[in-house]
């Protein structure tokens, strides 16, 4: 399973893991410690993660230790380190923290190791259906799922009329039309920056429609089929051209999409649970007056008192949602020197005290089913049945090799999303996305 | 370097030629450690570029690994997008060097005359240049973002100048010239020591203005100092990265080839294509390179500058 190299390159790769690992070793003494399993995380958690590390090792009985080591913030700037240490032959990398949409990439490429079957089993009890197909590839895991991500939609309760949470798309621009010609905040909030979140907000908007970017075989092309794509790309261009939009909305990510609401200038935002942790610790957003707009004086109301959730805003009335699952996997790099120990570390990290931790402190929902009907988790997240009921509805990112490359067409294709053109733009983007996935071409 | 001596006896001719000799070996001795080196940081990483620019090498499909010719080169000039931050990066280079030749002359002019305080107005000048470019491309990305910068709270309501590929792009340029401006003033400064003071005090006395002295005279004197600052900033604004890649990440239709070339290396990890992108970057530079240096040669002193282009 790994990758092929000549002489020259493995020189090279060496030549670097030294330079990269000299001063680890020179730190930590790890040669003559036995085995020592190096834990790759993002930044975000890595805190919950290092705990998590020093758990497992206690438990490991020093059969093995795990240190816990930190990724860029970036999603992209964690891909391209592990794949570049991995292509060359890095050694000290064991176990990996990977986001959800890498499994068929890393795998296809020979990156990751497949987990034996036996191990396999174990992990596929009690977690839920959809976390664990993010981590298998050709019928094999490949990634045990560690957390799970879904997205809700939160909104201001001051600002529905009747006090109800929309429960489509259009009936949401609706209202935030009809807030804007009232002059009281109106912004939906999505993530429509060129980035991995548009291709979120954009798969969930199409498998909600009924459509799929690629079949099950990861390759062929599925985008021109049905009506589903232009349905997709008709709501994202109508909230992005709606009155009173965010003037910024080509530019949000989840983080911009956070404070905007909670500046008091969103009506709604699409996003991940942490947002509840967040506005609570900023003691509840901005402060509001009585029409519901931001203001600096203290008027003892702020966002966070009329702040609540609802399912995901379905497309057709009567429908729902199937929003894009993310997360994060673990996985055994293929270079690891220590595969059978970093396979029990893995069901080690992940186990249920992990999980929770992770949820608890981190902000992540868990995988493992039962942890649903945990009191401690249930008091954490006063969300987490409408949690719970995405992710049991929940779509997975398509699954192909090319993902990245997928990824990126589609988010600079559709933005800025205002300029989408709904029914030209279908067969452009089923062209493009064909380049992508067969490596045709550039990507953006 | 090398001693050149032809008026000399035949005898002591023989002798010194064996002297010149030796000098040579040594001399190739002494550059060769500098020659190795550069060889082994230039030359290879370049020709291994170009090998892996005729390949189909995508580290995602390691297997599919094979010989393609120029199909990648191909690939790249029939793409929209390459053509698209092709055009970005010439309209950015062409801009903010056109900008910077004018600022920076008018710089150099003030520097030169300053009577008191020289060195202090040098330093001054020279800050934007010190800083890193990363932190001062941060600034002003907080600086033009509504809700966080001084900048774009100036601007109308609801306008968010780093979305929209104009605007943005004249913000890439606005960083890029205040950076760069105080490089081209000292090179320019450079130049205007050149000029004697003779000449401008000969033409003053003949009833020259001011605007003639400077058309005249400074200008045509300074002109090997103007295109190569002229040079070097069209080589470096040509490879514009780091700003880009801070205020907008190439969002937006505001990529340039470099951006280009990045992502198709490191997001999608096509050595191939991205190779051939670096390939045909390092071309373009090549022939901008070119043009200048010819246009050193052929252009007469007070005609017009070939490279202000």
């Amino acid at each position: 399973m790994r990758p092929r190299r000549d002489g020259r390159r493995r020189g090279i790769g060496l030549l670097a893991a030294a330079l990269i690992t000299a001063p680890a070793l020179a730190g930590c003494g790890s040669d003559d410690q036995g085995v020592v399993l190096r834990f790759y995380t993002p930044a975000d958690g890595a805190t919950q993660y290092a705990q998590a590390a020093a758990d497992c090792t206690e438990a490991a009985g020093g059969r093995y230790r795990i240190e816990q080591r930190t990724l860029p913030r970036q999603a992209d700037e964690q891909r391209l380190q592990l794949a570049r240490r991995i292509v060359g032959g890095d050694e000290t990398l064991d176990i990996l923290g990977m986001d959800v949409t890498w499994t068929a990439e890393f795998a296809e490429a020979g990156w990751i190791r497949p987990f034996p079957p036996r191990v396999a089993d174990q992990v596929r009890q009690g977690t839920l259906e959809a976390a664990y197909e993010t981590g298998t590839w050709e019928n094999r895991l490949f990634a045990a799922p560690l957390n799970t991500n879904t997205q809700l939609l939160w909104y201001r309760t001051d600002l529905m009329p009747g006090g109800r949470p929309p429960q489509t798309w259009d009936e949401m621009i609706d209202i935030a039309e009809q807030l804007a010609t009232q002059d009281r905040p109106s912004w939906i909030e999505v993530q429509a920056a060129q980035y991995e979140g548009l291709t979120v907000w954009f798969n969930t908007l199409l498998t909600s429609a009924g459509g799929r970017i690629v079949g099950e075989d990861g390759t062929t092309v599925r985008l021109r089929e049905g009506d589903a794509t232009r349905q997709a790309l008709g709501v994202m261009k109508r909230v992005a051209t709606a009155r009173g939009v965010d003037p910024s909305l080509s530019q949000r990510d989840e983080g911009a999409s956070r404070l905007a609401m909670e500046d008091g200038n969103a009506a709604f935002q699409v996003n991940y649970p942490f947002v509840l942790p967040g506005i609570q610790e900023n003691d509840g957003g901005s402060f509001i007056d009585e029409r519901g707009n931001p203001t600096s004086r203290d008027t003892g109301r702020r966002v966070g008192d009329v702040f609540a959730w609802a399912p995901y805003p379905a497309v057709e009335p009567g429908g729902d949602a199937n929003v894009t699952i993310g997360g994060l996997n673990l996985a055994v790099s293929s270079t690891s020197r220590y595969p059978p120990q970093a396979f029990e570390a893995v069901q080690c990290l992940r186990n249920r005290p992990n999980q929770l931790r992770n949820a608890i402190d981190g902000g992540v929902p868990p995988t493992l089913e039962a942890l649903y009907t945990d009191p401690a988790f249930q008091r954490e997240y006063p969300a987490w049945r409408a949690i719970k009921a995405s992710l049991d509805d929940a779509s997975v990112r398509p699954e192909s090799p090319a993902y990245q490359s997928i990824s990126i067409v589609i988010s600079a294709l559709l933005n800025p999303p205002s300029e989408i053109d709904p029914h030209a733009m279908v067969g452009e983007l089923a062209s493009q996305v064909e380049a992508a996935v067969n490596s045709e071409g550039l990507v953006p | 370097m090398t001693v050149a001596a032809p008026q000399r006896p035949a005898a002591g001719d023989a002798r010194r030629s064996e002297g010149a000799k030796a000098e040579r070996r040594l001399a190739a001795w002494l550059c060769a450690p500098a020659v190795i080196v550069m060889l082994a940081v230039t030359a290879y990483p370049i020709g291994y570029a170009v090998w892996l620019s005729l390949l189909r090498y995508d580290l995602r499909f390691p297997q599919e690994r094979e010989f393609v010719g120029l199909s990648n080169y191909l690939a790249v000039l029939t793409d929209g997008y390459w053509w698209s931050a092709f055009t970005v990066t010439v309209a950015v280079t062409v801009v903010s060097v056109a900008i910077e030749l004018a600022l920076g002359l008018g710089l150099a002019l003030i520097m030169h005359r300053t009577l008191f305080g020289r060195g202090t107005v040098r330093t001054l000048v020279l800050i934007p240049y010190g800083m890193v470019t990363v932190a001062a491309a941060f600034s002003w990305q907080y600086a033009w973002t509504p809700g966080t910068g001084y900048l774009a709270n100036l601007l109308p309501e609801g306008s968010a100048p780093l979305t929209e590929q104009i605007p943005a792009l004249a913000i890439v340029v606005l960083a890029e010239v205040w950076k760069t401006t105080p490089f081209m003033a000292l090179l320019l400064l450079a130049g205007l020591a050149l000029v004697p003071d003779d000449l401008l005090r000969a033409a003053q006395v003949d009833g020259a203005g001011p605007w003639q002295r400077l058309t005249r005279i400074i200008l045509p004197m300074m002109k090997p100092a103007i295109l190569v600052a002229l040079l070097f900033r069209t080589l470096d604004a040509f490879r514009i990265f780091d700003n880009i890649y801070v205020l907008t990440r190439g969002n937006n239709g505001t990529a340039s080839v470099s951006i280009l070339g990045y992502d198709n290396l490191f997001k999608a990890f096509n050595l191939g294509i991205g190779s051939a992108i670096s390939i045909t970057i390092f071309i373009c530079v090549a022939i901008i390179a070119f043009l200048f240096v010819k246009g050193f040669g052929a252009a007469a002193p007070g005609s017009e500058p070939e490279g202000r282009r």
